[in-house]
């Protein structure tokens, strides 16, 4: 797999003006788009936003819609694989997470959607080390 | 004589050039001893070195003559007769001339011409020779930079130090100079140059002397380095500041007015600069060079001056304004640094050259802008461009109506005419009625614009009277034209600005004129002295409608706080310029009507509105304040007798605000100017007042009774303290006298202080019922006034006072403990005989104390109680029985910390008492005075007790802000929570081995949980190893118990402060397993979040643990954390999300890891 940058120089977004949470010090906190869209860490480059995250606390389920930079981005899967760690390490084994690529964002829309959501398809991806170490990349690099 | 084979061979490793720099100067160093010790005389060491001196190897000889050289820069201080000097000049004169050997010659030059003259010095004409060998042999900018600067620093010392003999040099020097320095890039050169430059212009002042021939030339080499800029990066240059070489080349700048005709155009010219700090620096510059050069050089400069000052300032002004409505509203412009530093430039040149004002007042955009503005009629049809413009145009008129009576003159002359026009006032005629009609003028009608710029010219004209005033005599303005104009329209503009204060809208458009009508009526009442624009009634009339809307309208909160801060700023101006009239009716109009509200009972405005108008207003003056003060006390008075005369529960609330007010604000304002103690006094003495009249001092329902009592404690306590001792001795003997004198306290039977008393009390104070709320409210008090006593204070009837307090603490009252505590806190350790009358020492009381609650005394510490004296097990009551022993666990708690902040020894027997207290249901431990208790008991109730003396503590370690601090006075010994920690540790520790009851083990460990949780980490990191395992189990006692959250929570705090230590993780490694097994428990304790958030992050620390340690736990804490990634809290689960990746990381296979 080459590491070459596709799309080297991508329009960066400002990051837009939030939304204060009221911070009531005796409620739960439920979970929501806000927590995950903190989490994941795309959002300058605007490939997420906080309205194309969803969550269904009472069925435990993550929906993510995110948008490649560029249409033939090969970096998809990459992507997605991405949040779908990250989204391992920071929630309850609960949650079911499901990531689509926006409608209409890539050239093989279905054929990605259909790779980042199957099991198997997704801890083999996994099994694979340059896979794995490209993942652990992305997902710690920012950390180190 | 020393040895010169020794020294010789000093010279020789210094010449020779395989030394090492560190060898060489300690060469330098030994030779130099010697001759400051008259070992070696000069002319020896000359005489001796003639062959290194004088060799034709260029290398030997530059070393030789710098090593002569730099003994010479060492003997500074030694005499030198003046043959030796002479020829020693003379021999590096000719030197200079040599330029492969060229250091040593300049070195030695420096050291000599650097001395001073009680040892001997170069004369004039050696120098001057010196000077003439210098310009004549050396090429400067072709030597290296040490060099370089070496002969910069010899020409400085020679135009410094020798400036007659250099003068006759003329031309000569002027182009040595100029030669030497042209083209240096060095910076530590460059300071050293433009020093240089400054020193010659000293020296040739006259316009048509040799630099006058020379100043066009000069300056060229000069004008290059401005501005100054660094192209290298930063970093290189770190001990040169960009600011200090700016500053020097300013001064070589502004060194002489030759230099006029060349620098002014050049600055002018650098303000087109697209880079601002070059823009900043030209202003800096030319203000700085205005004042030096004079007016008469400056004027012909005025016309390009003033077009580029209006172009910075006036037509592309940089100011931002910030969104938020508030500065919106108050035209609150942050300008840029260049605007700064652009009217710093406009101050000079106006207070320099004063026919530059006519060419602002000729200037034909500001006269059609200042006719354009009338176009606009609100504040809000203003484009933000054009407030830009107004805010600047404000400024610089401002600015020069600032500088002086004549210019203020002009500027009026010029533009308030049509100023006024724009606002469509006119000169007022004499009417009857001066208090602006309703009708008058509706807000709408003003123009922003003139309004705006008028306000700004009223504000300048009052600082030019105020700093006229400050400065000069003459405090009669009336006969300025500014004065007149002024006077003549000044009550068209207070109708006027009152007016928009009367609007009844209140958007963003209307607070701007309430802004400047607030301001503008402050303006014209603040001009200081006699002189003022406005009349004595015009005058009251604003101080009436200023009081009128703090006193009527608080729904219109800008307006109000406006109003106010107005007023207060007028109250602080009458203070200063001191106009008897004016002050007067201030005080009249304003302090006397804004007091009436303190009491006023229909009015319209909230109370803490009230009291912080009040209060504010009497912050400006002390009489004022104390005026302020009279006002809250007859308020105080009328609410106390509402209150329990009349049975008036609204009063309460009111009484409860006053009385913070005064506890809050008012007493610390007196502490902090200090001096003026009547206040505290009269107020503490006034509440005994009222308490001694008033019949009954009942109130139901009881939450009322406590609130008021509470603020009554807290505002005598800090009356009392406020007091020195003299007068807190005035309070105590009134308060005594009160007390004693009350029929409660009659009846009880105080003087025998025999046993019987305290079950007496008890019954008796029970069937009390109607004067048992006297009995309250009188003791509370007195333990208020005792808890803030000095510890020099005397008390009268101490032994009476005592027994009250163990009374009714016996009682169940909390605030007497306080008093025992702060008394045995502070009373002298012994009293001498003649004023035991007064005094109680602290021996006595503890005998009291003792005997009362442990049945001990002071000699006879280990005897029990044998039936004589208190026998608290001959009570009957149970219920009762336990109250009464919770009571004296919880006296003995506050009675213990304030011995133990003192040091005294007698804390140990307190706390043995309360450890015995802790051990009751232990049979073996329990001691024999207790051994009946025991008995009497039930379980529940033994319980109960060892929970309270477990808490007790709690009381003992903790700070409190009751009583027993700084601010009362207490003693306080350093590092007493050490100290106690450390003796308490191994009893606690001993105890809980020995304990036999599980219930006693977790009251021990409760005890042991607060004193670790209040003492200094950094006493318990140096025992952690001991600690941390006890601390643990602690956790694991308290765990089960929902109420102990906050015991359990301090504990973790403790342990995560060790984890987080170097040392303390030593103890962490050992204890891993554990530590990890408990913090996972925590991490799902319910009932607080941030216990489940500090052991979350406690187990991040652990993960930093030595690997081989912390291994085998990962697996048991990742699980637990996925659990708490689930967690109802978002900050705990963030907190989740970190931790699992510390664990996650120890043993991952991926490289980054």
């Amino acid at each position: 797999m080459t590491l070459g940058l596709i799309n080297a120089n991508p329009v960066v977004h400002a990051k837009k003006e939030r939304v204060a949470r009221n911070d009531d010090p005796h409620a739960e906190d439920a979970v929501d788009p806000l927590e995950i869209y903190d989490i994941l860490f795309l959002q300058s480059l605007s490939v997420l936003s906080e309205e194309s995250i969803t969550v269904d606390e009472k069925l435990g389920r993550i929906l993510i819609t995110f948008t490649p930079t560029i249409q033939h981005c090969s970096m998809a899967t990459v992507i997605g694989l991405c949040l779908r760690e990250k989204l391992k390490d920071c929630f309850p084994p609960h949650f079911k997470v499901d990531i689509k690529v926006a409608p209409g964002s890539h050239a093989n829309e279905e054929s990605v959607n259909k790779q980042l959501n199957d099991k198997e398809r997704v801890a083999a991806a996994l099994e694979n080390p340059n896979l794995r170490q490209l993942v652990d990349e992305c997902l710690y690099s920012s950390e180190l | 004589m020393a040895d010169s084979i020794q020294w010789i061979q000093h010279v020789e490793l210094y010449v020779s050039s395989s030394a090492t720099p560190s060898q060489q100067a300690a060469s330098v160093d030994a030779v130099a001893t010697l001759l400051k010790n008259d070992l070696l005389t000069l002319e020896a060491l000359v005489r001796e070195m003639e062959m290194y001196l004088t060799t034709t190897d260029s290398i030997i000889r530059s070393r030789g003559i710098l090593l002569l050289g730099e003994l010479l820069a060492q003997l500074t201080l030694k005499p030198l007769d003046s043959t030796s000097i002479h020829s020693l000049i003379g021999f590096f004169t000719e030197r200079l001339a040599d330029w492969k050997a060229l250091r040593g010659a300049i070195v030695g030059c420096l050291a000599l011409l650097r001395r001073k003259s009680d040892v001997g010095i170069v004369t004039d004409s050696e120098a001057r020779a010196v000077a003439q060998s210098y310009l004549q042999n050396l090429q400067v900018q072709s030597l290296g930079q040490h060099d370089r600067k070496l002969s910069f620093q010899l020409m400085e010392c020679l135009l410094d130090r020798y400036s007659g003999a250099m003068a006759d040099l003329g031309d000569n020097l002027v182009y040595g100079i100029c030669e030497a320095i042209d083209g240096e890039k060095d910076p530590h050169c460059l300071l050293l140059v433009f020093r240089i430059v400054e020193s010659l212009a000293r020296l040739y002042p006259s316009p048509s002397g040799p630099l006058a021939n020379f100043a066009e030339d000069l300056f060229e080499i000069l004008g290059c380095y401005f501005p100054i800029h660094f192209t290298h990066p930063k970093g290189e240059d770190d001990d040169v500041k960009r600011e200090e070489l700016s500053r020097a080349l300013m001064l070589a700048f502004a060194s002489t007015p030759l230099f006029e005709p060349f620098s002014i155009p050049l600055l002018l010219e650098k303000l087109s600069s697209s880079l601002p700090s070059a823009k900043v620096e030209s202003f800096k510059y030319l203000s700085y060079c205005t004042g030096k050069y004079g007016p008469e050089r400056m004027a012909k400069h005025a016309d390009a001056l003033w077009s580029s000052l209006k172009d910075i300032a006036y037509l592309s002004p940089q100011s931002t304004l910030s969104m938020d409505p508030e500065s919106m509203s108050r035209m609150n412009f942050q300008e840029s640094d260049v605007m700064t530093h652009a009217f710093v430039l406009l101050q000079e040149v106006i207070r320099q050259c004063g026919d530059f004002i006519s060419l602002i007042i000729g200037d034909n955009d500001i006269k059609t802008f200042l006719s354009s503005l009338n176009q606009y009629k609100g504040f809000d049809d203003i484009p933000l461009q054009v407030k830009q413009r107004l805010h600047a145009v404000g400024h610089i008129l401002s600015t020069c109506a600032k500088a002086s009576a004549a210019l203020c003159n002009k500027v009026f002359e010029s533009f308030f005419p049509l100023l006024m026009d724009g606002l469509g006032l006119s000169v007022a005629q004499p009417s009857q009625n001066s208090y602006p009609d309703e009708e008058c003028f509706s807000p709408a009608k003003f123009k922003f614009g003139p309004l705006y710029i008028c306000i700004e010219l009223i504000a300048a004209c009052k600082n030019l009277t105020v700093s006229l005033y400050n400065c000069t005599s003459v405090h009669d303005f009336s006969h300025q034209r500014w004065c007149s104009m002024l006077s003549s329209f000044s009550e068209s503009l207070v109708k006027a600005f009152v007016s928009m204060l009367r609007s009844n809208d209140a958007d963003n458009e209307q607070n701007a004129y309430v802004y400047f009508g607030v301001k503008g009526l402050q303006i014209l009442a603040t001009f200081p002295g006699s002189f003022t624009p406005v009349s004595k009634s015009i005058n009251d009339n604003i101080f009436l409608e200023l009081v009128s809307i703090i006193t009527s309208d608080s729904n219109k909160t800008f307006l109000w706080t406006s109003a106010l801060k107005a007023l207060v700023e007028i109250g602080f101006s009458s203070d200063k310029c001191l106009n008897p009239e004016r002050a007067a009716s201030f005080e009249s109009a304003v302090v006397e009507k804004i007091v009436s509200l303190i009491s006023c009972l229909d009015s319209a405005i909230p109370l803490s509105l009230r009291l912080q108008a009040a209060f504010e207003i009497g912050a400006t003056r002390k009489d004022f304040m104390l005026r302020v003060v009279q006002g809250l006390d007859e308020a105080i008075d009328t609410h106390f007798s509402a209150v329990f005369d009349h049975g008036n529960h609204k009063s309460v609330e009111l009484t409860v605000k006053l009385l913070d007010t005064y506890s809050q604000k008012v007493l610390p304002w007196f502490l902090e100017i200090g001096g003026s103690e009547e206040v505290p006094l009269n107020f503490a003495l006034s509440i005994w007042d009222k308490i001694e009249n008033i019949r009954s001092l009942n109130l139901s329902p009881p939450e009322f009774a406590s609130d008021l009592l509470g603020a009554t404690m807290t505002a005598m306590k800090k009356a009392v303290a406020s007091c020195s001792e003299q007068s807190q001795e005035i309070i105590i003997d009134k308060a005594s006298g009160v007390l004693f004198s009350s029929t409660v306290f009659g009846s009880v039977g105080f003087k025998s202080g025999s046993s019987i008393l305290k079950e007496e009390g008890l019954q008796q104070t029970q069937n009390y019922g109607n004067s048992f709320g006297r009995y309250e409210w009188l003791t509370s008090l007195l333990a208020s006034v005792v808890i803030a006593l000095r510890p020099q204070t005397g008390i009268p009837n101490g032994k009476m006072i005592l027994q009250l307090f163990i009374t009714s603490l016996l009682n169940g009252h909390v605030p007497s403990a306080h008093a025992l505590g702060s008394l045995v806190n502070k009373l002298p350790l012994e009293t001498k005989e003649i004023e035991s009358s007064r005094r109680l020492s602290l021996n006595e009381a503890l005998d009291m104390i003792l005997y009362s609650f442990i049945g001990t005394c002071r000699y006879d510490s280990t005897s029990g109680n044998d039936g004589s004296g208190v026998n608290i097990s001959s009570l009957r009551l149970n219920t009762s029985r336990i109250q009464l022993e919770i009571n004296t666990v919880i006296g003995l708690a506050w009675i213990g910390k304030g011995l133990l902040m003192r040091g005294h020894e007698k804390v140990k027997d307190i706390t043995m008492t309360l450890l015995s207290f802790l051990t009751l249901d232990c049979e073996a431990g329990v001691p024999k005075q207790f051994q009946n208790l025991v008995k009497v008991l039930d379980e529940e109730g033994v319980h109960q007790l060892m929970k309270c003396a477990a808490d007790a503590f709690r009381i003992i370690m903790s700070d409190s802000g009751e009583c027993l601090n700084r601010m009362y006075h207490a003693t306080i010994r350093p590092l007493y929570k050490q100290r106690f920690f450390s003796t308490i540790m191994p009893i606690l520790l001993s105890l809980v081995v020995k304990s036999e009851s599980s219930y006693a083990r977790s009251m021990l460990y409760r005890a042991f949980a607060h004193v670790v949780s209040d003492t200094p980490l950094s006493a318990i990191l140096g025992e952690a190893k001991k600690l941390l395992p006890i601390l643990l189990d602690c956790l694991s006692m308290l765990n089960k118990d929902v109420s102990d959250k906050e015991i359990i929570y301090n504990v973790l705090l403790v342990i995560s402060g060790i984890l987080l230590d170097k040392n303390g993780r030593e103890a962490g490694v050992e204890n891993a397993s554990s530590i990890v097994n408990q913090l996972i428990e925590l991490t799902a304790y319910p009932h607080m979040m941030a216990i489940r958030e500090t052991a979350i992050q406690c187990l991040v620390a652990v993960s930093e643990l030595p690997h081989a340690r912390v291994y085998p736990l990962r697996t048991k804490v990742l699980r637990a954390i996925s659990k708490a990634l689930d967690d109802p809290k978002r900050i705990v689960r963030q907190e989740a999300v970190r931790c699992r990746q510390a664990w996650a990381s120890i043993a991952s296979r991926s490289l980054y890891f």
